[in-house]
């Protein structure tokens, strides 16, 4: 135990009273503690510091315990959870860092700006690696578009993470889009962001050698985002929008200086540790990286560059500016840090030091206005473990079937097709530079994005998904779902899952039955990779997404990344030649509770999602990077949201700019089974890939599949260009114009945006 | 070996494949920083893609007074070979280098995606080792690629022959052929010599062979065969 420090109030600030701690979201347990480890009443720039550290947000106290049983460990684990970002190992001496963050409140009041800045976030954890970003992804729920507020969030969304990684030079990969009514008043923006960097020229955020000096890089502090890590911990309300001047507005031109400038200063061996000063920014940066280093650090706030005259101490400590860096560094090398850091118009200016007391302190002016002892203001928070329990609505739901299928199924495949969650996200992604940096090997529209690592002959494939219904109805077989779904889309390309980074959105967290759902949903994932070798290395946990209406389905998205050992062996998504033939990987058992299908067509949301066999999830994913590896396959593509038929239109629809579509002929009848005609069609069985190879493969291919213990159907042939989509089973034919189904499935969201105002957000 | 100098401004974020797809064409490929005064003895200058100062006034319109600026203005008006890509297009209009301005795409949205362009003139110094009227699906990745001028400047653009590259429609499409609302399809401009030209496309994106049909390399062995011919400067 550290002795007691003392601090003075910082003048003209407010003594802190039991209303102010209130208003700072601590409850009387954590203010308890609070003066239990400083032997006072603290200042208020102190209780601010507190409220920072000890949110949600910062100190996970509703889920830590939750999130120590994922798997963290595996041979190829460079760099696991604690750190801006997971690192993974590489062929070469090369490895690979990315993570996944959640950027859903600020989103909520402020689109344009909420989104954006998302994306710079999670850029800076990947460059404080010292990894170079080389591609980002993300996954966005929203409302349904029949609603103009969502129309313009979902504009104002897409245009923010397209403006930040256009000018950043960073490419968006991939990702998803998806609409439910409970995202309405709490849209869900998750940013991902994948770097490259040489094992040997890794960085931690560490803080170590007393007397080293603390410097700020990057935009000076303002009064924007202040108390942005606490918002981030409360139910969204009416009284929401009033935070909208709270959001922090991005610049991506300056953290395309601070990204160049910071790569030069960590592989120039010039500093010691740097940190983004990301939510609770300058608090969270230095107190981090100081309890990190078992430490203490003195940061002189008068010493912080700022926007405006004036600023207390509390408000430069909390502000969430963006676009800023904290870094470590000798004293010998401040000359030095500032030469690069002027090369790229930047500033750098020491602000503190690394002290061996372990006390965090704060001066300004010479005057102490927070001492608190470093471990404990980091590690201290009180957790919880909230009571879980499944909901009666919860067990019903799971029970309700539709009274009846649809009457026409063929109708019932174009329904899902104009159902945006399952049509093309062109008008999305044709906002969002996909090819620049030229090392992107699959285009956006694929089952996940593969990126060359530049001068090797591999690559890294990269994808987001969650399955919310699924879920929703079963919260441990959705978060299985959700690992296996990423993992199939990975081995799709030819590539070997690596490692899982995952963004955990659920409502609040102090209800039953949504403690419930983060417990088992966590507990699916923990398995899921356990199963897959693909351990978790990090993420980011969003609570509290509840507007007045209830909480948002429970979403938690799974982030993977692969290795494809030759990129000029990847596997696209789409049917490239007519003549081909059609292969089904995987069995079909007609499991169409929680589908696309109920949901969409049958306005039925319930039933008991498909069990996740994680034996033949595992089967499929080593048969695909075999076939692949072999050069056997023409195409595959995974079989999930909307089942065997809305695969098949999309192998048949193309790509996005795709100038040829080819029809097919299926023949679903030679299996002798008890599957319905909308089991075989629409049931979302997990564990299965649709997939085309030269007819001259096929044997080899189902040889390959039986060394697997695969299932692998002859299913028919890929058609002429232009021609029909046709599906038989027994006596009955169901049968589209490709050019009729790809007109359904690229207008779906354009059509419903047409109708969006014009001006969709702030510029 | 020729020399080759690529520019950056701050915010250029396409200069490292710029300088790549120069070397794999054989040249001596230096990167030069905007506060530079001379372009050390390049024989061609590249301007390249990005997003220089953010672009938070307008495309290139504070680029254009970088230092550097008067190096390139001086080897273009000696004859030498200048090339804009995308945002270093828009800097060469901005500077009057090349004639019209690049506005906001008409759909008012950012345009990433492949389109299909006919190269209308060989005799540039990047479209020699293109076929008269070839057509190449490579990518874009703008905001403001919408080309306008007067009409007056329009029309001595075709009458010159400045047009260099074009966005047409083919079998197949199902997306409008022309992706920002340009005026007459305008995807590339060059000066009536050849010697200065400007496009939206980005070559540099398809060079490597590995990663699909590299279409985009010709654009840069074109520029290396016509220095050592010495044609231009």
């Amino acid at each position: 135990m550290t002795a007691v420090a003392i601090a003075e109030p910082f003048p003209g600030e407010r003594p802190v009273t039991n209303e102010i701690v209130r208003e700072h979201k601590l409850n009387p347990t954590e203010y308890r503690a609070i003066l239990d480890l400083l032997g006072r009443t603290p200042t208020l720039t102190e209780l601010g510091i507190f409220s920072a550290l000890w949110s949600e947000h910062c100190s996970y106290k509703h889920t830590k315990s939750v999130l120590r049983r994922f798997p963290v460990d595996g041979p190829q684990v460079v760099q696991g959870p604690g750190e801006n970002a997971g690192v993974l190992r590489l062929p070469d001496g090369w490895a690979v860092a990315f993570k996944i963050e959640s950027h859903n409140h600020p989103s909520a009041v402020e689109p344009y700006q909420g989104a954006a800045t998302g994306v710079g976030g999670i850029l800076r954890d990947v460059f404080t690696m010292g990894a170079r970003p080389v591609a980002v992804l993300n996954s966005l729920r929203l409302g349904p578009l029949d609603d103009a507020r969502n129309r313009y969030l979902f504009a104002g969304i897409v245009r923010g993470v397209g403006d930040y990684g256009n000018c950043m030079g960073i490419p968006t990969l991939g990702g998803e889009v998806s609409f439910a009514p409970c995202y309405t008043g709490n849209p869900l923006v998750n940013a991902m962001a994948v770097g490259v960097l040489r094992e040997a020229e890794l960085i931690t955020a560490r803080a170590h050698g007393v007397g080293n000096i603390l410097l700020t890089v990057g935009a000076r502090t303002g009064r924007d985002g202040i108390h942005g890590a606490s918002f981030a911990s409360e139910d969204l309300s009416a009284e929401s929008q009033k935070r909208r001047p709270q959001v922090q507005v991005g610049d991506p031109f300056t953290e395309k200086l601070l990204l160049e400038a910071s790569l030069e200063l960590i592989t120039g061996g010039f500093i010691v540790a740097i940190q983004d000063m990301g939510a609770a920014g300058l608090t969270s940066s230095s107190a981090e990286m100081a309890a990190r280093g078992g430490v203490g650090v003195e940061v002189d706030t008068s010493k912080v560059p700022t926007r405006e005259a004036g600023m207390t101490p509390y408000e430069i400590m909390l502000s969430e500016s963006q676009e800023r860096m904290l870094v470590v560094a000798e004293p010998h090398r401040v000359d030095e840090i500032r030469a690069v850091c002027q090369k790229w118009d930047l500033d750098a200016t020491a602000i503190g030091q690394v002290t061996d007391d372990g006390i965090f302190r704060v001066v300004h002016d010479g005057r102490v206005v927070a001492a608190i002892p470093g471990q404990e203001l980091v590690d201290g928070c009180p957790m919880y473990s909230p009571p879980a329990e499944e909901s009666d609505v919860a067990r019903s739901r799971r029970a309700l079937t539709p009274a009846a299928d649809a009457r026409d199924l063929a109708d019932a495949l174009e329904r899902l097709l104009d159902a945006p969650s399952i049509a093309s996200k062109r008008w999305v992604f044709e906002q969002y530079d996909g090819t620049v940096r030229a090392g992107s090997v699959m285009p956006p529209g694929c089952d996940a994005g593969v990126v060359q690592v530049a001068g090797t002959s591999f690559g890294i494939a990269m994808t987001v998904d969650c399955n919310a219904r699924h879920v929703l109805l079963d919260p441990y077989q959705g978060g299985m779902g959700a690992v296996a779904e990423a993992a199939r889309n990975i081995a799709c390309t030819g590539a070997r899952p690596l490692g899982v980074t995952d963004c955990l959105n659920f409502g609040n967290p102090e209800k039953p039955d949504i403690y419930f759902q983060f417990v088992e949903a966590c507990r699916g994932i923990g398995d899921a990779c356990r199963a897959f070798g693909t351990p978790v290395t990090g993420g980011n946990v969003s609570l509290y997404n509840q507007n007045p209406a209830g909480a948002i389905d429970p979403t938690p998205t799974v982030g993977m990344v692969g290795l494809l050992a030759d990129v000029t062996m990847a596997v696209p998504s789409h049917f490239r030649v007519s003549g081909d033939a059609i292969l089904l990987l995987g069995e079909t058992r007609g499991h169409v509770g929680g589908s696309a299908y109920w949901a969409e067509v049958l306005n039925t949301v319930g039933g008991a999602p498909p069990p996740v066999d994680l034996d033949a999830e595992r089967a499929l994913q080593q048969f695909l990077a075999d076939a692949a590896d072999r050069a056997l396959l023409r195409s595959a593509h995974d079989l999930s949201d909307g089942g065997l038929a809305v695969a098949l239109a999309e192998c048949c629809i193309g790509g996005p700019w795709a100038t040829k579509r080819y029809g097919a002929t299926v023949d679903l009848g030679r299996h002798a089974d008890t599957v319905t005609d909308a089991g075989w069609l629409f049931g979302e069985d997990g564990a299965r890939a649709l997939a085309s190879c030269d007819p001259a493969h096929v044997a080899e291919l189902q040889r390959l599949a039986h060394t697997h213990g695969l299932a692998c159907h002859f299913l028919g042939l890929v058609g002429d260009a232009d021609t029909d989509v046709i599906v038989q089973r027994d006596d009955r034919t169901w049968r589209w114009p490709v050019n009729r189904l790809r007109r359904i499935y690229l207008d779906a969201i354009p059509r419903r945006m047409a109708a969006a105002p014009s001006d969709a957000g702030v510029d | 070996m020729t020399r080759v100098a690529v520019v950056r401004f701050p915010g250029s974020n396409c200069e490292t494949e710029t300088l790549a797809a120069v070397a794999r064409a054989g040249g001596d490929a230096m990167l030069v920083d905007y506060r530079e005064t001379h372009l050390r003895h390049a024989d061609a200058v590249i301007l390249p893609g990005g997003f220089s100062y953010g672009d938070y006034l307008r495309s290139g319109a504070i680029a254009r007074f970088a230092p550097v600026m008067t190096a390139v203005r001086a080897l273009a008006d000696a004859g030498g070979a200048v090339l804009g890509i995308c945002n270093g297009f828009q800097i060469l209009c901005e500077a009057q280098l090349l004639p019209g301005a690049l506005q906001r795409n008409a759909q008012q949205r950012f345009a990433s995606r492949p389109v299909d362009v006919r190269i209308e003139r060989t005799d540039t110094i990047c479209t020699s080792d293109y076929a008269a009227d070839e057509i190449i699906r490579i990518p874009i990745a703008h905001g403001e690629g919408r080309f306008v001028a007067d009409p007056d400047t329009l029309d001595a653009l075709e009458l010159d022959h400045c047009v260099m590259l074009r966005y047409v429609p083919v079998d197949g499409t199902d997306a409008p052929y022309n992706p920002n609302g340009s005026m007459n399809d305008i995807a590339g401009l060059c000066n009536p010599a050849g010697t200065i030209v400007g496009f939206m496309p980005h070559p540099e994106r398809r060079v490597d062979p590995a990663l699909g049909p590299g279409v985009g390399q010709r654009f840069f062995t074109s520029l290396m065969s016509r220095i050592a011919t010495g044609v231009a400067a």
